[in-house]
């Protein structure tokens, strides 16, 4: 367990090191292998609530707020407690996470967020892409790191899992691959043999001309290349035999081909899978039925097989896993056995460099307006961590990144430590 | 001039131009062409009738039946069906704008009420079983029809009741999805209103709730659901907003009867729609779908509109009219400023390139990987509309669909072509200018394209070349970028 007292430490020392000579925890980081590490992001897709994720168990108002929703102690993963002395315990369906956690290899941040949570999901995820809370248009956090690559950048140097490349992995010189699915990922022709080649080849060379003041056109013939010159790589893929039998989950399946892309060695830094559902404004059910204890096996289950197929591999401390939502849900439950939109979220990370442990501190869920964990007049959780202090951390002390440059502020202080 | 002008209406407007479209509308001016799209109730409403008729794109039946108003892919070949052969097209186009805007995915209501219902609230179409017509009919409708009127029958939807848990709002404990969705996505935005707004306007619509009108089982096609207003669950007390509901500037709906509290939600939805920000934003998002998505809205044209709009009591009838007839709208250099939607370049493509002997059943699957499945949007704020349709694996989803629809055209292609004389430039122009539409072509991917048509084997003419770099050119044409805007 990282006590608060190290975690303060640590954050500082990462501050001091970074802050002083960014140059040189690059070329550490590059010691250390940073060339083959990659990062997989897990976003939860709808506003996950934290509060069924990570049970304060023994909070009164945790029980009174949620009478229908609340697991009950004796139902929850006791994982210990936090540096307040929180009593803290992860949803039932979440053993395999359980046991990563118990091997060290868990970290939890919890009330990850930013300041006047907007509690709109576009709006939040535009956020949470660009890392910036006022004008979230721009490129994304991961994309802007992907552009400080030095070029010319693989085709396959990022991998989304979605049909969409995400708002974090827009870049500007970068174009990320969207693979839903590596078997489907190919070229058909209305044409047999040479023939289907040849208009191959021409699809390729048509595609290759970059139009003059028609930078839309361009944008489009920059997929058509990305996707003809990533073609055979990812059909490389679909023959992985994996360690461990992953769920039957699309969810879990996207873990697969991003495992079978690191064994591969196909070279990506940054991969995006997501899983959805987490938008439960009804029926959201406790420990024991209902929705919510189905998103929990997903998310868990999924993530387990990964994590086990990787350490089978050999290959668990080249991969760091990000987990985030775009917001936290309502302490109370509303009418539908569900819950509304709320704030502060938390955040994991899994991985063989990750320094386990339950990070900052849990919300008194009393509902007195005057509590300053809450906001919202006691309708929400309050943010203790900038989500982007979290991001930081993972880009100087993973990617070997200057976070002060790619998220346009230094947010190194108070970082948590979880690498 | 004129008749590229007519075509690049007909891409906006509608689904593309067919050969017979230019042909009937040549002889007429632009404005005309406006009038009979923008008045489509002068055309005939006939083309479900028309769905199984030789010389129109086909259906393809499951076990001998064709159930579009039980069985959602069904549904989605009747609407495409729509697409590719209504008169109306601008009826179709800004059914397929308000299913964008009032986006509703048919999964969710499914997992409630089971498949039969989940479609019948999505897709019923009026008369064929018991029960009030679905959603895309609302939107049809309502096509170019008043907006507070749409806003009023969109929040007693059955779909949106269950689709965003209205069904669920009640007194004792309201739910905020609805309330939020209203402000945030359906009206005027984000940074127009606070929680408190919120937690009201959750209490404005507690009791708007759904019923089983039939008292049947869920697993009958006769069993319906509508819209309720349960004065037992309505919150009758005052609510005050941060903003005006009235027009004397008053922020408080009054306290109401339990019987009388329907009227709340109506005067909210009224506040919403006749707000200047809420024409500002309609505008912003016209400009997108009608004039350009790659410049940022004229804030001339955005004032210009939101004024039509308040001006004609929130009527879409002579706002669209006005854009369309605008100068932002026919501007040649705003011509392909548009990133298709998947479902546009499908139906273009199929208009263009033809449809004998093809079923839009064949375009389903590639319409979800190029990631728009019809009545199925990712989420309550719709598709991610412009660059973000381009992901690699959607753009090869279309290139691969042009590679099917060229396949399975084959014979009618090489016949057009056989007919034209035999350079490949002759080829190359027949198609790039005539058949399809696509923005102009540089001169270097134009010489891609004749080497494509004379690699592999010097050109001859044969009927077997003709066949074979017919369908190869067709396909790159559509495949390449130059195509994908509309």
């Amino acid at each position: 367990m990282v006590t608060r007292r190290e975690f303060i430490r640590d954050g500082i020392a990462a501050f001091t090191v970074g802050f002083a000579a960014p140059a040189f925890l690059s070329s550490v980081a590059l010691a250390q292998g940073v060339r083959s590490r990659n990062l997989v992001v897990v976003y939860l897709n709808g506003g996950n609530d934290a509060l069924s994720t990570m049970v304060p168990y023994q909070d009164p108002f945790y029980y009174s707020r949620r009478p229908a929703l609340a697991i009950p102690a004796g139902q929850v993963l006791q994982i210990g407690s936090d540096g307040s002395g929180k009593t803290l315990g992860l949803h039932p369906r979440l053993t395999g996470l359980r046991n990563i956690f118990n091997e060290g290899r868990l970290a939890v941040v919890q009330r990850t967020g930013y300041l006047n949570s907007s509690r709109s999901h576009f709006q939040e995820l535009d956020i949470w892409g660009t890392a910036d809370p006022t004008a979230p248009t721009g490129l994304g956090w991961l994309g802007r790191y992907l552009d400080t690559l030095p070029a010319p950048v693989d085709a396959l140097t990022g991998w989304s899992s979605m049909r969409e490349t995400p708002r974090a992995l827009v870049a500007r010189n970068v174009g990320v691959p969207a693979i839903p699915d590596a078997r489907a990922y190919s070229f058909s022709s209305p044409n047999d043999g040479a023939e289907a080649f040849i208009e191959l080849v021409a699809a390729s060379r048509i595609a290759s001309h970059v139009p003059i003041n028609r930078p839309h056109l361009s944008f489009v013939n920059g997929s058509i290349r990305g996707a003809l010159e990533t073609l055979d790589r990812v059909a490389s893929v679909t023959a992985y035999a994996s360690t461990v039998t992953y769920p039957n989950s699309g969810f879990a399946l996207a873990l697969r081909t991003v495992a079978a892309a690191i064994v591969r060695g196909i070279g990506t830094k940054v991969f995006w899978v997501q899983t959805g559902g987490f938008d439960t404004h009804a029926s959201q059910g406790n420990a024991g039925a209902g929705a919510y204890g189905d998103l929990m096996g997903t998310f868990g289950d999924g993530l387990s097989a990964f994590y086990m197929d990787l350490r089978n591999q050999g290959l668990l401390n080249d991969t760091l896993v990000l987990q985030f939502s775009e917001f936290g849900r309502r302490i109370n439950e509303n009418g539908s056995q569900g819950t509304d939109h709320g704030a502060a979220g938390l955040m994991m990370a899994i991985g063989g460099a990750v320094r386990g442990g339950i990070y900052g501190t849990a919300a008194s869920l009393d509902p007195n307006p005057d509590n300053p964990t809450l906001e919202n007049s006691g309708g929400d959780v309050r943010f203790e961590t900038d989500f982007r202090a979290v991001y930081a951390r993972v880009l100087d002390g993973w990617l070997g990144a200057d976070s002060a440059s790619l998220l346009g502020g230094n947010f190194r202080q108070g970082s948590p430590a979880v690498i | 001039m004129a008749r590229e002008q007519v075509a690049h209406l007909l891409r906006r407007a509608g689904f593309g131009p067919t050969a017979a479209d230019l042909a009937k509308f040549d002889a007429l001016p632009v404005s005309a062409v406006i009038d009979y799209l923008v008045d489509y109730e002068r055309q005939p409403d006939d083309v479900d009738s028309r769905i199984g008729q030789i010389d129109h794109v086909s259906v393809t039946t499951r076990g001998g039946q064709f159930s579009p108003n039980t069985d959602i892919e069904d549904a989605r070949q009747r609407w495409l069906f729509r697409m590719v052969h209504s008169q109306r097209p601008l009826q179709e186009k800004m059914a397929l704008f308000w299913h964008n805007h009032f986006a509703t995915g048919y999964s969710k209501i499914a997992g409630a009420f089971g498949t039969i219902h989940g479609t019948k609230m999505m897709a019923l179409k009026q008369g064929a079983l018991p029960g009030r017509p679905g959603q895309i009919e609302l939107f049809r409708r309502f096509a170019l029809g008043n907006f507070r009127n749409l806003l009023i029958e969109v929040a007693r939807d059955p779909a949106m009741l269950v689709w965003l848990d209205g069904r669920q709002n009640v007194r004792a404990q309201p739910q905020e999805n609805f309330a939020r969705e209203i402000m945030e996505l359906f009206t005027w935005g984000v940074g127009n209103y606070t929680e408190q707004d919120v937690y009201a306007a959750a209490r404005v619509f507690t009791g708007w709730n759904l019923r089983n009108a039939t008292g049947g089982l869920f697993t009958s096609p006769e069993t319906y659901y509508e819209f309720v207003y349960n004065p037992g669950q309505h919150d009758t007390t005052a609510k005050t907003f941060t903003f005006p509901i009235y027009g004397d500037g008053t922020r408080t709906i009054p306290a109401r009867s339990a019987i009388d509290g329907m009227q709340d939600g109506i005067d909210f939805i009224t506040a919403l729609a006749q707000h200047p920000e809420t024409a500002r934003r309609l505008a912003r998002k016209l400009w997108n779908f009608f004039v350009s998505e790659l410049e940022k809205p004229d804030p001339a044209f955005v004032e210009a509109v939101a004024s039509e709009y308040l001006r004609n009591g929130t009527e879409m009838k002579p706002v669209i009219r006005f854009i369309l007839q605008s100068e932002w709208f026919s501007d040649p250099d705003r011509w392909h400023a548009r990133y298709s939607w998947p479902a546009e370049f499908v139906v273009r493509a199929i208009r263009e390139i033809g449809w004998s002997g093809f079923s839009v059943d064949a375009v389903r699957t590639p319409l979800t990987n190029m990631g728009q499945t019809l009545f199925e949007p990712p989420n309550v704020a719709g598709w991610q509309l412009g660059a973000a349709w381009f992901s690699t694996s959607a753009m090869l989803a279309r290139m691969n669909f042009a590679s099917t629809l060229a396949a399975n055209q084959r014979f009618n292609l090489a016949r057009s072509a056989t007919s034209l004389g035999a350079t490949p430039e002759a080829l190359l122009e027949f198609f790039m200018l005539e058949r399809l539409s696509p923005a102009q072509f540089d001169r270097q991917p134009y010489n891609e394209l004749l080497t494509y048509l004379t690699a592999g084997e010097p050109w001859t003419g044969s009927e077997a070349q003709i066949g074979t770099k017919t369908v190869g050119l067709v396909r790159l044409i559509v495949g390449a970028a130059e195509y994908q805007f509309v």
